[in-house]
């Protein structure tokens, strides 16, 4: 802003379009520290030993010192805990893949009668907090033996993802001009054939990536992990049952262990992020 | 042939599941919010809307809504408006705003205590900068309001990413014909954003803002995380109910009251932004 | 030996009918070209033949075999679409080679087969390259070519070259029918374009709202044409036309021209193909409106009997807008309609 008030005399056009962009890239800078600065300065925690986390003032700067980590990685739980995670996620991104794909795939290529009314049940999934499904599924799951397990958590983050995995595949198969499944037809496959041989290899990595996705929601899950798990809990769930009990160090190495593989997890499936939204509007 | 029952089939598994694991749980919510032992009864709502703590969470809930959602628009519009105005590293910029669109709230929660704690770094900078003579206990029950603008703060941080992602993709839909249209016939940068941008974007600011106010509804482990049970949200009654005291219709009856704020919600973002038929691009 | 025989075949979407019970024959080795405006049922047709739609009834034969219910790939048949459907994640050799292998035939027969056709497609030099490396005429030789090396009984052409540039199209053109000739096969090619129909066709089936108007050689088509409709689509400009009646003297009274005809009922339409008129003494009254010099000839705009009427005359005639002119048609070239059933008289 000084910038442009320092150069607010009657200037030739240039000068004023200069200013223009500098102030446009200051903003840039701007979001882009206010996105960045906090998740470093979580890091600077984690990286520092117990005393430092609850030393003060901070220095800003990590001590490159591996205790907290270490306390956290062999404190009681926490171990399982991730690996909970791991297992609730990998589950979610099994089972959403496997149910939401078929129904994206029907429909981009069928026309046919209840289409509207299937495409309605998912949209509706979004006009309710599909966290509180944990609250009765609570119950259903002691009658069926389901309550404490993986698979449990993993049904309900798999509604969680499910409209995301029916949108998404439904927008990669479209992509892809049924021109050429028709080709396959012709050129000697069947239905199952054609899809195996054509389709899946060009949608591969657009279901990778909407996998990871379904990975993402679920490893980040708090509500119905803590609602649904008492023995197994996954990590945000174990991290939100301790907070008021554990020691500063171990909630900063707890909230990095969550942060780091999500940066990893968007990294990996950044460019379809807006291809996915694009469609996921409508 | 089997052109008419393989799309049945392919659905079928997504519809059952669906059915079962989310239809049937919201009949069962709204079952035990109006149940007692089996009985018909209104006892479940009333104990709710008896307790103290009901109006003070629902109203926190209502005005973390109303000040972070506005906010976020703004910020996610104006995101957007840069990326799509990039030409060199959009790439790398825009995987840079939407990093927070990866993490958890609880996530986010623990990002920002680290700033807001009293040995965190917000504290560390007063001190650096002489400001305080010593730490300050932002977090505590004393400081109600400065929980809440933690609070704020956080959400802003985490959930405006998601926002930016669906109005990007929603502005990439949108012919840069228009924009050219309107520079002709002189609409200058802000007209062209109000009256073209704006209104074409309908559509995704529509999903959005519902999307965004929904999470704000169900808004819990960033308050856990920043201030534990000082600052009630209706989320967290609701897990207190259920496993503290133990009493699952009353959660059910919470459930419910957040399951109408998020359906009132989405009526009125489908009503005020609704795009006239014919009129879409 | 692959005869296509069409019966009675009927395609209803909901309440839309898209075919009306077309019948249709396509000898054995005959190029057969489907052509009408876009919405005429040609590609719904195509389609039904080769088994990517299925017909609400009727029965279609290949070779002396039923197929209206097996699915494509049983049906001796192989299709070049519009969009040329090169499989983007294949190289062109695998592209070709794709049915050859569906067909399990030993990789030596493969090679052979695809190094052949490749060859015949001008394209033995791209072999090892993906779909996204060729031009929109490249990948169109590799779609040819894939549809060739299946040595099908029937080639199916959906607007192969609709999606080329006119130069482009003009060349493929020329090769696609010294190929396909060739090949001794059964093609059955769908276009909007009348001039590819014209050049490529053995038979044109002009097709309209979801009926086949006329089936026969160009020449016929163009010269003959059995309803209206195929007047007015076929040629550029295209056919006159103008009300006749008959007179006490049993000639027919056209602009002010009295015309001999045929004595079937009291109105009928004249018609006339542009280029069919010439300068006369006697002939109709029309005044000249727009006048197009085409170079070989020029185009002329008429207004005869307050009616559009279009001449194609010679370029050395001197004529401004708003010029009297009489045009003859001539007599042997002379076509009557009914005004009632469209159809030829």
């Amino acid at each position: 802003m000084s910038a442009a008030a320092s150069t607010d005399v009657p200037a030739p056009v240039k000068s004023a379009h200069s200013a223009g962009r500098f102030l446009f890239w200051a903003c840039v800078f701007l979001i882009c520290a206010w996105v960045l600065v906090p998740i470093y300065l979580l890091m600077v925690n984690a990286l520092s030993s117990p005393e430092q986390v609850s030393g003060f003032p901070k220095s800003g700067l990590p001590g490159f010192d591996f205790s907290s980590l270490q306390f956290f990685a062999s404190f009681s739980g926490v171990g399982r805990a991730l690996w909970n995670s791991v297992l609730v996620a990998v589950l979610t991104m099994v089972l959403s893949i496997g149910i939401g794909a078929p129904a994206g795939y029907a429909l981009s290529r069928f026309e046919f009668p209840g289409k509207e009314v299937f495409r309605m049940l998912v949209v509706m999934t979004r006009a309710f907090p599909l966290p509180l499904l944990a609250l009765p599924l609570a119950v259903m799951f002691i009658r069926t033996g389901l309550d404490d397990t993986a698979l449990g958590l993993a049904l309900v983050h798999t509604v969680l993802a499910i409209p995301f995995a029916v949108l998404i595949t439904f927008s990669l198969f479209s992509a892809i001009p049924l021109e050429m499944e028709e080709a396959a037809w012709t050129l000697g496959c069947n239905r199952w054939q054609g899809f195996r041989k054509v389709v899946l290899p060009l949608v591969l990595p657009g279901i990778a990536a909407s996998a990871v996705f379904a990975f993402t929601i679920s490893w980040n899950e708090v509500f119905a992990a803590a609602v649904l798990t008492i023995e197994n809990r996954t990590l945000p769930a174990f991290l939100i049952q301790n907070l008021n009990v554990s020691p500063l160090h171990l909630k900063f190495a707890g909230g990095a262990a969550l942060v780091v593989p999500a940066l990893v997890f968007i990294f990996a499936v950044r460019k379809y992020l807006f291809a996915m939204w694009g469609i996921a509007n409508r | 042939m089997q052109a008419k029952v393989l799309p049945y089939l392919l659905l079928l598994p997504a519809t059952v599941f669906l059915l079962v694991f989310f239809v049937y749980p919201f009949v069962e919510i709204a079952i035990l919010a109006v149940t007692r032992d089996g009985g018909l009864s209104l006892q479940p709502l009333a104990i709710m809307a008896s307790h103290w703590k009901f109006a003070t969470a629902l109203g926190w809930t209502l005005l973390l809504a109303a000040v972070v959602v506005p906010i976020q628009l703004a910020m996610a519009l104006s995101m957007a408006t840069i990326v799509t105005k990039l030409k060199t590293g959009r790439n790398t910029i825009l995987y840079i705003f939407s990093i927070p669109l990866g993490l958890s709230d609880l996530a986010a929660g623990i990002v920002w205590l680290a700033i807001f704690e009293q040995s965190g770094f917000l504290n560390s900078m007063l001190f650096g900068l002489g400001v305080v003579e010593q730490p300050i206990l932002f977090l505590g029950y004393q400081n109600i309001w400065v929980i809440f603008l933690a609070v704020v703060l956080a959400e802003i941080w985490r959930a405006t990413a998601i926002m930016m992602v669906i109005l990007v993709s929603g502005m990439g839909l949108v012919p840069k014909e228009y924009y050219e249209a309107g520079e002709v016939f002189g609409a200058n940068g802000w007209q062209r954003f109000v009256k073209i941008t704006l209104p074409m974007l309908r559509p995704s600011l529509q999903s959005a803002l519902i999307l965004r106010t929904l999470a704000a509804f169900e808004v819990f482990a960033v308050v856990t995380a920043l201030g534990g049970t000082t600052l009630p949200v209706l989320m967290g009654e609701t897990y207190n109910w259920q496993f503290a005291l133990q009493d699952r219709n009353v959660a059910s009856a919470y459930a419910l009251v957040i399951l109408a704020i998020s359906i009132a919600a989405t009526l009125f973002f489908l009503r005020v932004l609704r795009v006239p038929k014919g009129a879409t691009i | 030996m692959a005869e296509i025989v069409i019966r009675n075949v009927a395609k209803r979407f909901g309440s839309f009918t898209a075919l009306h019970s077309i019948d249709l024959t396509i000898t054995d080795q005959e190029f057969m070209v489907l052509l009408g405006a876009s919405g005429c049922g040609k590609t719904t047709l195509l389609r039904i033949i080769a088994g990517l739609e299925t017909p609400s009834e009727g029965e279609v034969w290949i070779g002396g075999r039923r197929v209206d219910h097996l699915p494509p790939r049983e049906r001796g048949i192989a299709m070049v679409f519009q969009n040329y459907a090169v499989f983007p994640h294949l190289t062109v050799f695998e592209n070709i080679a794709f049915g050859l292998r569906m067909k399990k035939l030993p990789q030596a027969e493969i090679d052979k087969r695809v190094n052949r056709t490749a060859e015949l497609m001008h394209i033995e030099q791209l072999l090892k390259r993906y779909s996204g490396q060729l031009s929109g005429g490249q990948r169109q030789r590799v779609a040819v070519a894939r549809a060739l090396a299946m040595e099908p009984d029937v080639i199916l052409m959906d607007e192969p070259l609709s999606n080329l540039d006119a130069l482009l199209r003009l060349e493929m053109r020329a090769e696609l029918k010294g190929v396909l000739a060739d090949s001794k096969t059964t093609t059955i090619y769908v276009t909007h374009d009348q001039v590819e129909a014209m050049s490529l066709a053995d038979r044109i089936s002009v097709m309209n709202g979801g009926k086949i108007v006329q089936a026969a050689s160009p020449v016929e088509v163009y010269r003959n044409p059995a309803a209206r409709f195929v007047g007015s689509f076929i040629g550029n400009p295209p056919m006159n036309f103008l009300p006749a009646r008959r007179g006490a003297d049993g000639q027919w009274q056209v602009a002010g021209l009295s015309l001999s005809g045929p004595a079937t009922r009291d109105t009928l339409d004249f018609a006339i193909r542009p280029e069919d008129v010439e300068i006369a003494s006697e002939g109709f009254r029309a005044t000249a409106r727009v006048i197009e010099p085409l170079g070989a000839h020029t185009l002329v705009t008429t207004e005869v009997d307050g009616k559009l009427f279009r001449a194609v005359l010679d370029s050395d005639l001197k004529v401004a807008p708003g010029d009297e002119l009489r045009l003859a048609p001539k007599s042997d070239r002379i076509r009557w309609f009914d005004p009632e059933t469209t159809l030829a008289v």
